[in-house]
Order: structure tokens, then C-alpha cells, then sequence
């Protein structure tokens, strides 16, 4: 028992640290399920209602509307633009490669508070009354280091021989392009616009300084927890966890499939 | 980096449009544009409002430049308290992080079998839940109504008027659980891609496991713990969601006063003030740490 023991302490060590990940993530998702009206904090029994009606907390799915729309247009974005900047970096020798490292970099190490204040700085000192554009404008920016150091990663992995070989069979640079190394990055493509997306949903701190009147899903679950977050917000909470985990469980199966295939 | 060994010359076939050198300043035109606009400019804007004073005559919210630098030593000696707990929390959080984070990434890496994707999805997943939602949930676990507050009381462990939220406490849990997958997933890339065969030949030399660990495995680990804990640190130190939702008046962090110097008292010039010292401390830190732990690939 004691051998066993030491000879899997680490795997329990990680079971227990996978354990404390999900305890809120649990909480979450067994409150959607809770009877308890607009205060949701004490355990007042099992119903369905919340989730028959996610709506039904005022405003919260106007908040939940903007979220995803400023979600999706900066998702887009952020993807495109952040692609050409890796592909540059992975591809090419260029004078001022490392500068432009540095200002990927830097975003990443600059505090959110910091990003926000001084875009909504920028927004007052320009008479630009902020709202959903000023907010679409910040996340595009926050995302786009993120999407290039995902898609570069995928871009510096790839076995340039794949390449050679589509040349040797005399395709062109565009062909090539579209035949052989773009269809090799689009997973990277897809997992870094996954991240785009995720964070730009999931943004506060920067969303709050610049978001003006606009409610988005954060902002609603930051108001109303002054006074206790309707229910409805851990349905669609636990909806969101649910969705995002079946397309990447979803994305593993479909590349596993693909990975056989070519074997 | 190995990425660019296509060069020009040792491929037998023409590129015209690869040796163009304008392809990869135009490819990033656009996005580098977006960033100078919409990051770096506002950083500068920002410098300059940092010396503004209040104008004397007009309503909240005007300021004139007047170069006063001494806008930052106001704010530094007012708030030093609160620099001192922002740096203090975010030390704390890092160093927990970093010990629930390693053996996890460890396990994940070499224990794990066929499971390890499975793994690293469950590692990702709870980010999709709101992480605001997630920090009120530990606030409500943790706080007075409690399920982990009423064991502790009928046990007798904590007396009936003892909390636990509303403390520095909650506030250093609040700030390691959010950034654990930061944590977790640069020390897992970096152990995943060291070479089994080190560990073979490591063993082949006699050395114990725990020989093997502090020799090989630890060292060839430093890039991914370096990454993770720049991550974890940075965005802790400039946090104020924890300290809200989870602290006290007494647990406010530097991220509370640049807040509240924004929004509620509109004293636009602190906050900038404010926001550089923090940036400028979390740089040199950063700088400081890098050359110390030797992997200066990371920039």
C-alpha cells in the first residue's frame, strides 16, 4: 500500500491540483441548477428554470449578444492580421526582425490595467466616446501577439521538405501556398483564433475602460455582483465551458482521425 | 531559430517572389499598423498625461501639461503600501502556482500514457468558464454562507465569527488559481520536449531518479518555469478582480488605486503616474530575473 503510494504520489499530487481547477468550475455548474431567483448563493433546491429560460435575467442576454459579436469580429481580425505577422517572422530574414519580436512581446508583459487605461486615455484625449467599436478596437489589439506566437509555432514546425516536393512538382508559389503549407498551419490557425476568441469573451479588465454604456457578458457578471449573480449567468457560463470543450475535444478526435490516415 | 534555413541560393529552383523583400514588410504592415496605433501610442499619450496638473479654473477632468515629474513621486509615496502588496501577492501567488503547477506539468509529461491530451484539455478547461464567475464561485465557497466555513465551524476548528474570504489569504488563492494554466502549460511544453534518451543515459550513468530530476530533467525545464512564472507574476502584480472580489479595504492592490483614480475620482495624471511605475517595476523585474535564470530566448 505505502510502495503503491510513493510510487504514484505525483499522479495523486495532480489529480488533487485537476481537482482544485475544477471546484469553482463544479460550483458553477451545479448553481445553473439552483431555485434561488436573483440571489444566487445559498443552495435553495433543484429546477430546470434557469436553464428553460437563460434569458430571463434582464439584460443579461444583451450583454451576452455584445460579448460574442465583439468576440467574433475580433476573433476574425486578430486571426488574419496576427497570421501575416507570423508567417513574416517564420518565413522570412528581414532587417528589424527582432524589433518586431519585441513588439509582440511587449503587449503580452504589459499589465491589462495598464493597456486599458491608457487606450481610454488616448479615447478622452480624442473626443472618441467609447462603446462597441473602441471596444472591438482593444481586443483586436490584445489579441494579436497571441495569435502570433500560436500560429508561428505552428509555421516554424513545418518540415520545409513538404514544400520542396510540391515545387519539385512544379506547382507555383501560390499553389504551393494553397495546396501544401497553408492547409498544414490551419490547425495552428484554428487553435490561435480559439484563443483569440476565449480571451477576447472572457476580457474585463481592458473591456471595462473601454466599453463605454456597452454591457458585455463579464461586465453584467461584474454589476450584478454587487448585489448576486442571477443563476442564468452560471447557465450560460457552464453553456460556454460545454461548447468550448466539445469543439476542442472535437478538433483532438478530427486530428487523431487525420493523424491514422496517414499513417 | 531553425525557421529560416530556406535561403536564397541553396535551392536549385528559382524563387523570384520568395527573394522579394518587400513580402514580409507588407505581410506585417497591417498588424504591426494596428499595434503602434492602438498600443504603443497610448502608452506615449499616457506618459504625457503622467506630468499633467489639474487646470485651475474648469470642471473635473482637465488637466494642462505642465511636465511635473514630480507626479510620480506624490503617487509612489502615496500608494507605496499598495506597490508593495501588489508585489508581495504576486510573488506569493507565483511561487504557489509554480509548486501546484510543476508536479502537475511533470506528471502530465511522463506519467500520463495515452491520457495526456485528455489531460491537457482538463488543464485548459476551466478558462471557458467566465473567469469572473470563477473567482465569485470561490468568493461564495470560501465565504461566511460557505459549505468549507460551516465544515471548519462544526468541527471546531475556526471559531463562529473567524472568515475566510475578505483576507490576504483569499486574495494570494484567488490570484494562483487564475493563472495556473499559465503557469502549467510553458513548464509542461518545455519537459515534453526534452529527449527520453537524456533520461536513458542519465540512468545508464547510475544516477538515481532523483539525481536524474535535479541533473537533467530540472535544468532543461528552466525556459518553461522561466515563461511560466513571467506569466503568472505579470498579470497578478497589475490584477485587481482577486483583491475586489476576494479581499478587504486593507488587501487593496495597485490595480484597485489605478481603478478608482480613473473612474471614480477622475484623477487622470495619478493613474498614468501610477501605471508607468507599475510597468516600469514589472519590466525591471522582469529584465533583472531573465539575465539571473540565463534564457534569454524568451524576448
Amino acid at each position: 500500500m505505502s510502495r503503491w503510494f510513493s510510487r504514484n504520489l505525483i499522479r495523486i499530487y495532480a489529480a488533487l491540483a485537476l481537482i482544485y481547477l475544477f471546484i469553482p468550475v463544479g460550483y458553477t455548474m451545479a448553481f445553473s441548477f439552483n431555485d434561488a431567483g436573483k440571489r444566487n448563493i445559498n443552495w435553495q433546491g433543484f429546477t430546470l428554470d434557469n436553464w428553460k429560460n437563460p434569458c430571463g435575467a434582464p439584460d443579461i442576454c444583451v450583454a451576452l449578444g455584445n460579448s460574442l459579436k465583439i468576440g467574433f469580429l475580433s476573433t476574425f481580425i486578430a486571426t488574419i492580421l496576427g497570421t501575416m505577422i507570423a508567417f513574416a517572422l517564420g518565413r522570412y530574414k528581414f532587417r528589424g526582425r527582432s524589433a518586431t519580436n519585441l513588439l509582440i512581446f511587449l503587449p503580452m508583459a504589459t499589465p491589462e490595467i495598464v493597456m486599458g487605461a491608457s487606450l481610454l486615455a488616448m479615447f478622452v484625449n480624442m473626443n472618441v466616446n467609447t462603446g462597441f467599436w473602441t471596444t472591438v478596437i482593444a481586443h483586436i489589439m490584445f489579441c494579436i501577439s497571441f495569435v502570433v506566437v500560436t500560429v508561428k509555432a505552428r509555421v516554424a514546425s513545418l518540415d520545409p521538405k513538404l514544400e520542396e516536393a510540391a515545387r519539385d512538382l512544379y506547382a507555383n508559389e501560390y499553389e504551393t501556398f494553397r495546396r501544401v503549407t497553408f492547409p498544414l498551419v490551419l490547425p495552428g490557425i484554428a487553435a490561435a483564433a480559439l484563443l483569440a476568441f476565449s480571451l477576447s469573451f472572457d476580457d474585463f479588465i481592458i473591456t471595462n475602460f473601454n466599453s463605454g454604456t456597452i454591457t458585455t457578458f463579464p461586465k453584467f457578471i461584474w454589476i450584478s455582483s454587487i448585489r448576486g449573480v442571477p443563476a442564468q449567468a452560471n447557465v450560460i457560463g457552464t453553456a460556454m465551458f460545454l461548447i468550448a470543450l466539445t469543439i476542442v475535444i472535437a478538433g483532438q478526435v478530427v486530428g487523431n482521425a487525420k493523424a491514422k490516415k496517414r499513417r | 531559430m531553425a525557421i529560416a534555413h530556406v535561403s536564397p541560393g541553396t535551392s536549385t529552383h528559382v524563387q523570384p517572389e520568395r527573394s522579394g523583400r518587400k513580402v514580409p514588410y507588407l505581410l506585417m504592415l497591417p498588424g504591426l499598423l494596428w499595434l503602434a496605433i492602438f498600443f504603443i501610442y497610448p502608452l506615449i499619450n499616457l506618459a504625457e498625461t503622467s506630468t499633467k496638473t489639474r487646470a485651475t479654473t474648469q470642471e473635473t477632468g482637465a488637466f494642462v501639461q505642465t511636465y511635473r515629474f514630480a507626479n510620480y513621486i506624490d503617487a509612489f509615496i502615496e500608494y507605496q503600501d499598495q506597490f508593495l502588496r501588489s508585489f508581495m501577492y504576486a510573488f506569493l501567488a507565483t511561487v504557489l502556482a509554480l509548486a501546484i503547477s510543476y508536479p502537475l506539468a511533470y506528471a502530465i509529461a511522463f506519467k500520463s500514457g495515452r491520457y495526456k491530451n485528455i489531460l491537457l484539455i482538463l488543464v485548459v478547461a476551466p478558462f471557458f468558464t467566465s473567469f469572473l464567475l470563477r473567482t465569485i464561485a470561490w468568493k461564495q465557497i470560501l465565504g461566511a454562507e460557505g459549505p468549507v466555513v460551516y465544515v471548519l465551524r462544526t468541527l471546531h476548528l475556526i471559531g463562529p465569527d473567524t472568515t475566510i474570504t475578505a483576507s490576504s489569504f483569499a486574495v494570494v488563492m484567488g490570484l494562483t488559481y487564475n493563472f495556473l494554466p499559465f503557469m502549467t502549460l510553458p513548464i509542461y511544453a518545455s519537459l515534453d520536449r526534452i529527449d527520453p534518451r537524456l533520461l536513458e543515459a542519465s540512468g545508464d550513468l547510475y544516477s538515481n531518479g532523483l539525481t536524474t530530476f535535479r541533473k537533467v530533467t530540472m535544468p532543461l525545464s528552466m525556459p518553461g518555469v522561466v515563461a511560466g512564472t513571467l506569466l503568472t507574476f505579470i498579470p497578478a502584480a497589475g490584477d485587481y478582480i482577486n483583491a475586489a472580489i476576494l479581499g478587504n479595504p486593507t488587501t487593496k492592490m495597485i490595480g484597485n488605486v489605478i481603478d478608482s483614480r480613473f473612474f471614480r475620482i477622475v484623477d487622470y495624471p495619478t493613474a498614468a503616474s501610477l501605471s508607468f511605475t507599475l510597468m516600469a517595476a514589472i519590466l525591471f523585474l522582469v529584465v533583472v530575473y531573465i539575465r539571473r535564470s540565463g534564457t534569454d530566448e524568451l524576448v
